[in-house]
């Protein structure tokens, strides 16, 4: 971010709290013309103006993009005003925000050929009360992610609903000070996903019906590594055993059906107060990066990860990661509900379950070294969380209470 | 503020220092009103700009030059024509290799269109202008007697016939789409007119005109397009490369999030895709792994990209109707070629 555009979100953040009275209100209806009607509104909005699109079905041939800071595009409810681009024919993703202080509320985005609504170097971003879904359930061909900001700064992610998108429903990526909460993921490969961030917290949610319901990963070749300080809690992750859809290639493809929360190569973890349950490989899964990598500045393991206070109900009863068959045959027929495949270090578990350590020793070994084996993680004493509650800005948080 | 300089030989004959005294009123050459480039919020036709003396023809006024770029970007198989402005008195100044530093006031121009002589159609015509608080882009779309490009601020959909692909749903990009490849850290800023992509002639007939302050080092390096299947695979390669995708695949772009550096200058292996894994791919990694497998472009995401047309897969994200084949051609025998072990 420039030194132009900080001063800008400087005036952008004044604007949000205090609802100038020269801000503008810009209806728009569906019906013909929409497309252009509403992206020449978005083209044409000044800070602090709101874009409320009426209820009904607005059909859209192209991508949409805000590129103006401080704007609220409000619907009249998830069902009751939809952005269908069930006919798009360019741009890779439904809506594209690339502008600071921006709220989206209150609407739903059904069958974009790429991404959802993606938000890009986009500060102090407001998800609320939107659903963006692809109709026809899980399928190869829906598009990547439903909500997917990357490269911001201060993200909330608030009562969405995300549903069968072929990588993750919400996706976060490469960005700092995260919220997401009180949303619904369901029928995603990964319902919600944080990956290469810098402080989380992930609370309130349901992942349902996902292949994997919550991941927290960090992968190498991408400008911001080193993920870090994120907590999973509060959240009902139950029965996510959608078979993987994914297409081959992307990392949330080689996530194992039936997946509660993962954890891939990340410092700084805490999982804790979640109700588990029906999750067929397992609860819980603490891994490093599973391939070869040669970037020197990343560090493949997980690294101080805890696991605490959780209801852990049934999981392990089909395993479908690697060697799950045989695993689940030694174990007779049901693996414990929490995984570590033995990379790391300060990999603590108190939950009261067992644990199955994979026993590899290094990234990216073949199945065939496994040394499996139930193993106690919980360690002397009882280890505090100690990760800080992430605050946003008062102004997005009072963007939501409105 | 209407006064008209010299035409276009008299300014150039005169160095940026003497170039006050042919700030003159003569009549009948048309002449850029840099009023419309600089301060009018958005000019709604091209005409307010006096881009051209004859704008049907594309015949510029005094100032504005024709250039070309040896790698030209692909736009659906349009024939490109394009134009720079630097304000009389004023000076490009040339950055090494990179992008010539166009002073306030100057306007790039480039106009699409599709068929030959009689029969060429003007589809529309992109303008950048340097302003005082940086650069603007804005489209104008062609009306259907071609005598007027009027500004398309939300862009257009159009019925095109084209020579090569027949009738195409061409997308006249909006405001912000324009951005969406013209910006390097948000800031909006000019793709095309590097000096490493411009003819060393070209250069020299600036230089001397006093529009662009010297011919840099590194001029005119890369390969000219219609040269391709003589030239070096891996110079026509990366240059396809830099003039199509660095836009957006480079740190400070559109595409930063990927880690994919796809720039003329970039020389790590992975950075320009070699092994590397997709990021975001979702379906457009088309169950492959790597953005580039050494020998094999038929496992190599780049390619299955490139030859889509599907939106959601195909790459670019914009302004791609139809697969660029030539394009598709080179970076496959580029991939093709690369031994196994080379990096």
């Amino acid at each position: 971010m420039n030194k132009l555009n900080r001063i800008c979100l400087a005036a952008g953040a004044l604007l949000m709290a205090a609802t100038p009275a020269w801000a503008d209100t810009i209806t728009v209806a569906p019906g013909e013309g929409a497309q252009e009607r509403l992206q020449e509104a978005l083209i044409l909005a000044e800070p602090g103006d709101e874009i409320v699109l009426a209820a009904g079905r607005f059909a859209l041939t192209d991508g949409l993009s805000l590129d103006v800071d401080g704007v609220t595009l409000r619907g009249a409810g998830m069902d009751q005003t939809v952005l269908d681009f069930s006919n798009q024919l360019g741009a890779g993703e439904g809506l594209l925000v690339t502008s600071d202080n921006v709220v989206l509320r209150e609407f739903g985005m059904e069958n974009s050929k790429g991404d959802g609504i993606k938000s890009k170097g986009a500060d102090n971003i407001v998800y609320y009360k939107l659903r963006v879904e692809w109709t026809r359930g899980p399928h190869e061909e829906n598009g990547a992610y439903a909500i997917y900001p990357v490269e911001s700064e201060n993200v909330l992610v608030d009562s969405v609903t995300t549903i069968a998108a072929s990588d993750a429903g919400i996706y976060v990526g490469q960005s700092k000070n995260i919220i997401v909460r009180n949303s619904v993921a369901k029928y995603n490969v990964a319902g919600i996903e944080i990956e290469n961030s810098y402080g989380a917290d992930v609370y309130n949610n349901l992942a349902v019906n996902n292949t994997g319901g919550i991941l927290v990963f960090d992968l190498p070749d991408i400008p911001q590594q080193g993920g870090r300080d994120v907590r999973v809690f509060n959240n009902i992750v139950v029965d996510n055993n959608t078979r993987n859809f994914a297409p081959e290639g992307n990392i949330v493809a080689s996530v194992p059906s039936g997946m509660g929360v993962m954890v891939m190569s990340h410092f700084n973890v805490e999982v804790f107060g979640n109700v588990f349950a029906e999750n067929a490989t397992g609860n819980v899964l603490i891994t490093a990066y599973p391939n070869q990598t040669e970037d020197a500045d990343y560090n493949p393991l997980p690294v101080n990860i805890l696991v605490k206070d959780n209801v852990q109900g049934r999981a392990g009863y089909k395993p479908a990661m690697r060697g799950g068959e045989m695993l689940a045959a030694a174990f007779g027929g049901t693996i414990p509900p929490v995984t570590h495949d033995g990379n790391g270090s300060d990999i603590v578990v108190q939950d009261d379950v067992p644990v199955l350590s994979l026993g590899f020793t290094k990234p990216a070994q073949p199945f065939t070294e496994a040394k499996p084996s139930v193993v106690d993680l919980s360690g002397d004493a009882d280890k505090p969380l100690v990760l800080k509650p992430i605050v946003l800005p008062e102004a997005m948080e009072a963007a939501v209470k409105q | 503020m209407k006064r008209l300089s010299l035409s276009i030989l008299g300014a150039a004959a005169l160095s940026a220092g003497c170039a006050i005294a042919v700030q003159a009123t003569v009549v009948a050459v048309t002449a850029v009103n840099d009023t419309a480039v600089l301060e009018t919020k958005l000019p709604r036709s091209l005409s307010d700009y006096g881009f051209f003396a004859d704008a049907t023809a594309q015949i510029p006024s005094a100032g504005v030059i024709p250039y070309r770029l040896n790698t030209p970007l692909y736009t659906d198989s349009a024939i490109k024509l394009r134009f720079a402005y630097v304000p009389a008195g004023k000076q490009a100044v040339a950055d090494g290799e990179g992008l010539l530093q166009f002073p306030v006031g100057s306007a790039l121009i480039k106009t699409f269109a599709y068929g030959e002589g009689e029969d060429r159609r003007l589809i529309e015509t992109r303008v950048l202008l340097h302003r005082a608080d940086g650069w603007l882009a804005l489209p104008y779309k062609w009306n259907e007697e071609q005598t007027e490009a009027k500004l398309a601020l939300v862009g257009a959909r159009l019925e095109v016939d084209t020579p090569e692909h027949g009738t195409i749903s061409y997308r006249v990009p909006n405001k912000n789409q324009c951005k969406q490849c013209h910006s390097i850290d948000d800031a909006v800023v000019p793709i095309g007119p590097k000096a490493r992509n411009l003819s060393g002639d070209w250069m020299a007939d600036m230089v001397k005109a006093g529009h662009v302050d010297a011919v840099p080092d590194g001029t005119n390096t890369l390969p000219v397009w219609e040269h391709r299947q003589k030239a070096d695979v891996n110079a026509t390669a990366r240059a396809y490369l830099d003039v199509n995708c660095a836009h957006c695949h480079q740190p400070q772009g559109k595409a930063s999030n990927s880690g994919l550096d796809l720039r003329w200058e970039q020389d790590d292996p992975t950075a320009v895709g070699i092994r590397k894994r997709p990021v975001a791919a979702g379906r457009g990694s088309g169950g492959l792994n790597f953005s580039i497998v050494p020998g094999d472009s038929t496992r190599s995401i780049m390619v299955h990209r490139m030859g889509s047309d599907n939106p959601g897969v195909a790459m670019p994200e914009l302004g791609k109707t139809t697969v660029d084949k030539d394009g598709v051609d080179v970076i496959t025998r580029w991939i093709d070629a690369m031994p196994e072990k080379t990096f």
